[in-house]
């Protein structure tokens, strides 16, 4: 399998080191060689977080190179903008939860910007507010996060089966919160259709 | 993850590089580790202060980096495998005891973990480069790629420690530290738990003229740990075989990487020398690689270090030999995956995989959200620092110094008028107010951990000669910004305590939140002629939800 490379983008305390870790289980769980890498500075602190995860048959560097993201997975809409510096019309999916995290002291980046600015770098875009599904349904909107790789995998936008997702949940996730997380696959599955 | 790290052996485990140092120290019976929190190393002394009881292996998070080094090296001489891990700074601060160290040596392994920060993502000082404490401490030196080279230098590092009785480093960088692979796990060993200090004054006593035979005994050293690199399997040569192999590429940490993934986005292969072994170099094995090519390109983060000397190796065994190295790779900031790519390119003169100057210049015209850290909402600082800046004189002076009040140095507060090393903040306080003849207020912020790790020498100075800056010390209870690491104020040592017994007059503890008696306290201590210190009190909120 040729080396499939993920993007997750968000602010500080969306989850992003276990979004990695389910995915890097997942794919650990296929006999892939997982490589993953986290870029933050003080992300508890509202900053920006991005983390990198690439799975394939052998994969080296653990950052994907400008215009190398198979998949850029936004938690926050503002920070999808950075993800184009790893993206390309040619191969790059993006998924973006509509949701907005406003930067105090700046103006908004408004979604028109957003969205059209992306078109260049972006061979398919979702656009769906994952934040406020899982509040409305769930009661909570924290697995947002979840519901975004969930919603990857059904759409076959990521190549990674929701059972073996699901199975690396288990793994990865303390048991009080797996309820809610496995809610969020079905949520996400009724989503994907 | 703590249940990742301690999995069986032969079970394939997922590991930060940060996880798998730990994971090669528990394998290799060490049984007494120190720290100082510093990112991109604390991940290091986090597990451990979580798991090290049940391992049967001592820890502690020491007072500052020169202490906790000072500490395993006590253990090491009393015959327990140790290790000590911290950021770069860390090293700087411990500098003054790492080099006669060296020149000692250790009976019982010790290995020195230190993790450089390239792009500074994690730090404010300086994009520091430990190589040169390498060089002029003459510490064997060896540098990871991955995880599983992490967990395996380390006990390669404890080996070649005791079999020399030297310390070894292990110099990560933040893309090392900081990245997750599988590791093929070995097994958990349990070292050696009885200690004793056999008395040989020879062995640790520095004093001249033991020095000097220290130095020559040091120098036999590396010498051995020479011919070790130049055999070792940890420096090794890829693509020996090609048929035209005029071109080739020496490689170290993290740039390993970037190279075989710049091969395959060109699809093309040259011979390499990848160098497990910063220090001593096996610079028989470097003549031998470069002997016949014709160009090459060095591969390193930040400083040209190996490039340099790979240039004077060359003038020996090939003088013509053309090297790239920080002509086409940035001396700032850490190498990325499209850096090495464009680089080799532009050496082999073949079309790059992908167009990257144009996407760099459309990515370049996107507007990008600048989300600075800050300060966390409903943290009590805030309201110390309104408070202040409503107060202070409008040529006050504001110190600042490492920890979460360096998030003043932002807008709206914009209160850090000079920023470095911790505990700097009180002695340059101390210089402004005798250089400017006491005509400017300085007002120093320092922070609990802060104050223990630096601060008490710099607060002593201030009052043994004499000057006047108001130096405002923000107690949360915790070291907040690396990840809420305890301190010894948490141990009952309390830091009001401290400061009378510096001989400070004027001192008041103020619950952070006080606003009315902060406003009355900042002005009258303005005022003082002698030292002032508020103490201002306050759990971070973070470090009260995990209690």
């Amino acid at each position: 399998m040729q080396t499939f490379n993920t993007i997750i983008l968000g602010t500080g305390g969306q989850g992003q080191i276990t979004l990695l870790q389910i995915l890097a289980k997942s794919a650990m769980m296929m006999g892939l060689d997982v490589k993953t890498s986290e870029l933050h500075g003080l992300s508890q602190r509202g900053g920006s977080v991005e983390v990198h995860i690439r799975f394939g048959k052998q994969a080296y560097s653990p950052l994907i190179k400008q215009g190398g993201a198979n998949l850029v997975i936004a938690q926050e809409i503002q920070e999808t903008l950075k993800g184009c510096y790893f993206s390309s019309k040619e191969k790059t999916q993006f998924i973006i939860n509509d949701f907005l995290v406003p930067i105090p002291g700046q103006k908004i980046i408004e979604k028109k910007y957003i969205l059209k600015t992306i078109q260049n770098f972006s061979k398919k875009t979702i656009l769906i507010p994952a934040q406020d599904i899982c509040q409305k349904e769930l009661g909570s909107g924290i697995t947002a996060g979840v519901f975004l790789i969930a919603l990857a995998s059904y759409k076959k936008t990521i190549p990674l089966k929701p059972e073996l997702i699901k199975k690396a949940l288990k793994e990865v996730l303390a048991k009080k919160y797996l309820k809610i997380n496995l809610d969020t696959f079905k949520l996400a599955q009724k989503y994907s259709r | 993850m703590e249940s990742e790290i301690l999995k069986n052996k032969g079970q394939k485990a997922f590991l930060l590089g940060n996880e798998a140092i730990v994971r090669g120290a528990l394998e290799s019976g060490v049984r007494f580790v120190s720290t100082y929190p510093g990112t991109p190393a604390s991940e290091i002394g986090n597990i451990f202060y979580k798991i090290a009881p049940k391992q049967g292996v001592y820890f502690e998070f020491s007072t500052n980096e020169k202490v906790a080094m000072e500490a395993a090296a006590g253990a090491s001489f009393s015959g327990l495998r140790s290790l000590v891990a911290m950021k770069n700074f860390g090293l700087n601060v411990a500098s003054d005891f790492f080099y006669p160290l060296i020149y000692s040596g250790v009976p019982k392994g010790m290995v020195i973990v230190v993790a450089d920060d390239p792009s500074c993502w994690s730090s404010a000082q300086s994009e520091d480069n430990s190589r040169w404490h390498d060089l002029k401490a003459k510490i064997p030196t060896l540098e990871p790629s991955a995880p599983q080279e992490c967990k395996n230098f380390v006990k390669i590092a404890f080996d070649l420690s005791e079999k020399y009785n030297i310390p070894v480093m292990i110099r990560e960088t933040t893309r090392v530290s900081h990245q997750s692979a599988p590791v093929i796990l070995g097994e958990i060993k349990k070292g050696r738990n009885k200690a004793r200090f056999k008395k040989n004054p020879k062995k640790f006593s520095t004093m001249p003229p033991r020095v000097f035979e220290m130095k020559k005994e040091l120098l036999e050293k590396i010498k051995n740990v020479q011919d070790i690199a130049e055999r070792s399997h940890l420096n090794f040569a890829l693509n020996q075989n090609l048929k035209s192999k005029k071109i080739g590429s020496i490689v170290s940490g993290i740039g390993y990487l970037y190279l075989l993934e710049a091969m395959e986005n060109l699809k093309i292969k040259i011979p390499i020398l990848k160098l497990g072994f910063f220090y001593p170099l096996a610079e028989k094995k470097i003549k031998n690689f470069i002997k016949n090519l014709n160009e090459i390109l060095v591969v390193e983060e930040l400083d040209p270090i190996l490039e340099k000397e790979v240039e004077r190796l060359a003038k020996d065994v090939n003088p013509k030999l053309k090297i790239h190295g920080k002509n086409l790779l940035p001396e700032i900031g850490e190498l990325k995956p499209e850096y090495v790519t464009l680089a080799l390119s532009k050496i082999l003169k073949v079309k790059p995989d992908f167009n990257y100057h144009n996407h760099l210049k459309n990515f370049q015209k996107i507007t990008l959200p600048q989300r600075r850290p800050q300060l966390c909402p409903g943290c009590p600082y805030h309201i110390v620092f309104s408070t202040i800046k409503r107060l202070a004189p409008k040529d006050a002076i504001f110190g600042g110094e490492i920890g979460c009040y360096m998030l003043a140095a932002y807008p709206p507060y914009e209160m850090q008028d000079y920023l470095y090393c911790m505990g700097s903040d009180i002695s340059i306080a101390h210089g402004i107010k005798k250089a400017t003849k006491n005509k400017q207020k300085v007002i120093a912020f320092v922070g609990d951990s802060s104050f223990f790790h630096a601060g008490i020498p710099a607060l002593i100075n201030a009052v043994f000669n004499n000057s006047n800056p108001l130096i405002v010390i923000l107690n949360n209870s915790t070291t907040a910004m690396t990840g809420h690491q305890p301190h010894p104020g948490n141990m009952g040592i309390k830091i009001e305590n401290i400061v009378k017994a510096c001989g400070v007059k004027n001192i008041k503890m103020i619950d952070q939140a006080n606003i009315k008696e902060f406003t009355s306290v900042v002005k009258k201590f303005l005022e003082k002629d002698e030292v002032s210190v508020i103490i201002a009190t306050g759990s971070c909120l973070f470090k009260k939800k995990k209690q």
